[in-house]
């Protein structure tokens, strides 16, 4: 609302009909010629103007002044928060940084499977193997004698960084804000503030500075750990880091800065001005998904100088709130308590829109921009929504681009068709709202701790009696059910840990899991609950009692607490159990102790998921490597399951290339795994999200998330479809109005005439008529 | 009174203490500092060494509250309570887990905090007395019936509902202000008007009969029958006499909670998106920022104790006869 509109005059051709409709009305109060306090037509006058302030609708939560901009709006529930690449790892913070920063790799928007191809990099990474004298060694080395292999990646020549203070020179060339003086921060509050701003090329050296902060002692990355496994000496340079730092703050007070430029780190090195080097320990060819993610996007020195300085860091001026990188937007509004707005970057080197694709994109209208330059949308606006009542229905209202479906709207969203295939409702299709739907790379499971006695076993009789009681359970919990009732059928019962789509995950009869199921009629059928009982007397439960002690067989279910809406999930969970006659306990627990007790082990039976990092299968298949156990190694293997024969497997497949000899091996651990049943395999979730009539060029891709630059908004419809459906309904308010004026008037009546029976006017005129 | 101030002032030092004790004691029963690293660094590989050092950087690596193997008094000061406690007294409320300046997040918050609860606190006690008088008025008729009746069906009804019902009809169906969200300067004004709305409604019914039962009691005493008598017309009764008389216990209800007010709304807030302190520490119980959750229970106690003394200062301006010694 404009302030502008409450000093000027209004026109008369300017109001909107509703103005124009109080117009008679005040003639109306003028012509009675009854003395209607002033008040009231200031008071309508006010009204008037506010309704005439919002040109479109009264309830758009946006400035007028945005109307038909090639705008993006959406949402998020939870503050990110970080945005420095080195930290940022959560998805609704990748959702941001993933846009700003650019690493040298991404996949391809359209293709699938997954495919990685150059982002900054001007080819894809070239990688040379080495031994231990420093030979180059052939591609098709063994992973035994390579002992270090050399990634070397050439960026593209010419492009820069976002504008930024950071960079901002005067006129002898030193840089502006890199020796700030306490006094000069006064009128700093944001970075906006800083009235210059400057760019500079991106550099080889630049990503290598970026490597180099993945150890910075006062940064935690969370990929530190594992890197430090594989890039050469980046453990050491940690440490190097740690001594410096620890002198420097004890010479220099906590706003010492560390220059990582004195600090040369061996695994990584540029060669040359857009060549550099990242030397991983053996052979790690998932290390080109890592070169996808932010964690090796660049940064620039004089970012991590600039935000160093003493004061900014107290006013939250620093990399985790203003992000810096090259990619196609920047972050120019950081309140992440209300909104945070990405703009085009002017700098941005320019990509194309790609122009090839799977076969169904041309059906689905997605290559019609093929070739065009990129980004297409100038502003994305995304606005804190804590509450999804609101968020839901701003979306409907046309204020939110896009939208998920929670459970508490899927009806109202979705209907399923005839062969289970959802499609909108027809109120959705009304609105002209489509759906899209994409099998997440990602796994929901129910785990058993193989260190416990009864799920796990002990000795040889006791494991493979455990083994059976697993493979009872599998059949026994019915995932097909599970997921047809409580995700809204947004799932795929699974087979085995790999999500679909990675590569190593088999689909129909050869990818069904034989203990669970049977192939009947060209389709996976859960076997018989008799099956389940057999295994289970096999295991020395018949009938769910202990053979030995005649004691009823009671597992304990661990999960974190849960709202009463998962009361209903957990009673199913015990129904399924009940099958088999084994009594099921759930264990409630906050999510703190939760995690304790996965760690210590203590747990029996508990729910768990992975979203995977890369297309690639070992990033499924680790989650069950015996050196990853929870107990002992704090890995990611949370069932704590050992298989030497899987271990072994693991070591050969995890370093080779996709083919057929990695499928073999795949098939075979796959195969392990099902035997042993360490996991309910659960399901992959199906992820749906609701789309406008006006967004276009949306694919989903689970695995990158730099898409914004791919969509395109039509603005000119948005804005006729929020007209159209957000029209103000003025009636009630002026029935509830003449309902309080009605409910009034009675009681005014009485007032009045109390207040004439009573009072000294009325008791004087009695006292004089008595005299008189 | 001067004297009076500073005693209540010297009280309020133990009241403080203990509350951040109390808070510290529940908030580390449920969350250790293991707890709470793991919530900031993330779930996925999280390694100890990494959950030491962030340990380590923020002092959380020391004991709770006694360190056995320091010497003299710094077996109470090396502790985590001492260190996290005492630079509160000195307003340093410190950096929230993630990094965040607190001091300049509840300053920035406080706004927006203020925005919907004072119009509500201000609009909602004149509301509230008007319609306490009104039914006081029209006592022993259809009004004052059908209007304690109205009264206990609004006292019945949970906030959260008057919140989702308001923003389905007002927002929703008849389009009239926008379902959530905040603007800056003027431009908050249409996002205010729904809550505040809401605000004195889900109010109206416990204040309205409070308000209505202390001025009944006033209406059976001695002056207003004296007044009455002298042939006052009602409404100078009611609003000359009666509602002078009923201020102390309505200042006792009311002056309390206006330093509370910066504090803002904990549900309000989160459905409106209105980017207040009560969001702020939703936030921050979520995430178990102990930094925050401590820095707000601090000033929620400070504003609480401020507003007791405000409150008795607050009698002798509308009560001669009470002197503060």
């Amino acid at each position: 609302m404009k302030a502008a509109v409450f000093t000027e005059p209004l026109k008369p051709s300017s109001l909107s009909p509703l103005a124009a409709a109080t117009v008679p009305l005040q003639n109306w109060i003028h012509k009675t010629g009854r003395a209607k306090p002033r008040c009231l037509e200031y008071l309508l006058v006010m009204l008037t103007a506010l309704m005439c302030a919002c040109s479109g609708p009264w309830n758009n939560p946006y400035p007028d002044s945005d109307a038909g901009k090639n705008i993006l709006y959406g949402a998020f529930a939870e503050r990110p928060k970080h945005l420095d690449p080195v930290q940022s790892y959560s998805s609704n913070e990748i959702l941001i940084t993933a846009q700003i920063y650019e690493p040298p790799l991404q996949y391809h928007y359209l293709k699938r499977p997954y495919e990685l191809i150059p982002a900054s990099a001007a080819k894809m990474p070239s990688v040379q193997y080495f031994d231990k004298k420093g030979t180059r060694l052939p591609d098709n080395a063994g992973d035994e004698q390579i002992a270090y292999t050399i990634y070397e990646i050439s960026i593209m020549p010419g492009i820069r960084f976002q504008p930024h203070p950071a960079f901002a020179k005067d006129q002898q060339g030193e840089f502006l804000y890199h020796r700030l003086p306490e006094k000069e921060l006064t009128d700093i509050h944001k970075l906006g503030d800083f009235p210059h701003t400057g760019s500079r090329e991106l550099t080889a050296e630049d990503y290598v500075f970026q490597i180099k902060r993945l150890a910075h002692p006062r940064l935690h990355s969370p990929i530190f750990g594992l890197m430090s496994d594989y890039i050469i000496g980046l453990k050491e340079y940690a440490e190097t880091l740690r001594t410096a730092d620890e002198a420097q703050l004890k010479e220099q007070g906590s706003d010492a800065y560390l220059d990582l430029n004195s600090y040369p780190l061996a695994g990584a090195e540029a060669v040359d001005r857009y060549t550099y080097h990242v030397k991983i320990n053996g052979k790690y060819p998932q290390f080109k998904y890592w070169l996808a993610m932010p964690f090796f996007a660049p940064i620039p020195w004089e970012a991590e100088r600039f935000y160093n300085q003493k004061g900014l860091a107290e006013k939250n001026i620093n990399l985790d709130w203003y992000p810096l990188g090259t990619g196609p937007y920047m972050l120019t509004k950081n309140d992440p308590n209300r909104m945070m707005v990405l703009e085009k970057n002017p700098n941005f080197h320019g990509e194309t829109y790609p122009s090839e694709g799977m076969p169904v994109d041309e059906q689905a209208d997605l290559l019609r921009d093929a070739g065009a330059p990129l980004p297409f949308i100038d502003k994305v606006i995304y606005s804190r929504e804590r509450e999804s009542i609101p968020r839901w229905n701003k979306f409907l209202q046309g204020y939110y681009d896009a939208s998920s479906i929670g459970s508490d709207s899927f009806d109202q969203a979705v209907q399923l068709a005839g062969q289970g295939e959802a499609t909108v409702t027809e109120a959705m299709q009304e609105q002209g709202i489509r759906l899209e739907t994409a099998v997440a790379t990602s796994t929901n499971y129910m785990g058993f701790n193989m260190l416990d006695p009864v799920v796990g076993g002990i000795g040889k009789q006791g494991r493979e009696a455990a083994r059976k009681l697993r493979q009872a359970i599998s059949i026994a919990v019915d995932y097909e059910e599970y997921v047809s009732i409580f995700a809204n059928g947004r799932g795929i019962p699974a087979q085995g840990p790999i999500a679909p789509g990675i590569a190593g995950h088999r689909e129909g009869k050869e990818g069904i899991n034989p203990v669970v199921y049977d192939w009947v009629d060209g389709r996976p059928r859960r076997k018989p609950i008799e099956a389940a009982r057999k295994l289970l007397a096999e295991a020395g439960y018949p009938d769910g009692m202990d053979a030995k002690t005649g004691a009823p067989l009671v597992l304990y279910f661990d999960v974190t607490t849960r709202g009463t809406e998962d009361k209903s999930s957990l009673d199913w969970m015990r129904k399924q159990f009940q099958k088999l006659n084994i009594q099921l306990v759930v264990r409630n627990t906050d999510y703190n102790r939760f995690q304790d007790k996965i760690r210590k082990g203590n747990a029996q039976i508990f729910e768990w998921g992975w979203n995977a990092d890369y297309p690639d299968p070992e990033n499924f298949l680790f989650l069950l490597y015996g050196p990853q156990q929870k107990v002992g190694s704090e890995g990611e293997n949370a069932a704590n399951y050992s298989n030497p024969e899987y271990n072994r497997l693991f070591d050969r497949m995890k370093n080779m290339e996709d083919g057929l000899k990695r499928q073999q091996i795949i098939d075979r651990m796959i195969t392990i795994l099902r035997h042993d049943s360490p996991w309910l395999w659960g399901y992959h979730p199906k992820e749906y999200g609701l789309y406008h009539a006006w967004y276009g060029n949306i694919k989903a891709n689970r695995l990158s998330h730099n898409n914004v630059k791919y969509f395109r908004i039509d603005a000119g419809l948005r804005e006729q479809k929020r007209s159209e459906w957000n029209k103000p309904v003025v009636w009630p308010a002026i029935a509830g109005l003449i309902v309080l004026v009605a409910s009034i008037i009675p009681a005014v009546v009485v007032y009045r005439r109390r207040e004439r029976g009573a009072g000294i006017t009325s008791t004087e005129s009695t006292i004089e008529t008595q005299m008189s | 009174m001067l004297n009076y101030i500073i005693r209540r002032v010297l009280y309020a030092i133990p009241i403080l203490i203990g509350v951040n004790l109390i808070t510290f004691t529940l908030f580390f029963v449920v969350n250790t500092p293991d707890d709470m690293a793991r919530m900031q660094l993330g779930i996925k590989r999280v390694t100890p060494e990494a959950i030491a050092k962030w340990k380590q950087e923020r002092g959380y690596d020391k004991p709770l509250m006694f360190n056995s193997g320091d010497e003299g008094f710094t077996k109470l000061t090396n502790t985590i309570f001492f260190e996290k406690s005492a630079a509160m007294f000195a307003f340093r409320f410190g950096r929230a887990d993630d990094g965040r300046d607190i001091a300049y997040e509840i300053k920035s918050r406080m706004v927006p905090s203020l925005a919907i609860a004072l119009p509500v606190f201000l609009l909602g006690l004149g509301v509230y007395i008007v319609f306490a008088l009104i039914m006081v008025f029209f006592r022993a008729t259809y009004v004052d019936f059908w209007g304690v009746v109205l009264c206990v069906a609004l006292m019945s009804i949970s906030s959260l509902f008057y919140i989702i019902a308001g923003q389905f009809l007002i927002s929703k169906l008849w389009h009239l202000v926008p379902i959530s969200g905040y603007g800056q300067e003027l431009d908050a004004a249409k996002f205010l008007v729904l809550p505040v709305i809401i605000g004195v409604i889900s109010g109206a019914g416990a204040n309205t009969r409070w308000y209505r039962t202390l001025f009944l009691e006033e209406m059976g005493k001695d002056y207003v029958r004296t007044a009455r008598a002298k042939g006052l017309p009602e409404s100078a009764v009611l609003f000359g006499h009666v509602l002078r008389n009923a201020m102390i216990p309505i200042l006792t209800g009311a002056v309390v909670v206006i330093p509370l007010l910066f504090l803002g709304s904990l549900i309000a807030e989160s459905f409106f998106g209105i980017p207040g302190l009560g969001s702020y520490t939703i936030d921050a119980i979520n995430s178990q920022d102990f930094a925050v959750v401590r820095a707000m229970v601090f000033l929620g106690s400070l504003l609480y104790i401020v507003g007791l003394i405000l409150t008795d200062i607050s009698y002798t301006l509308v009560d001669p006869r009470i002197r503060l010694e």
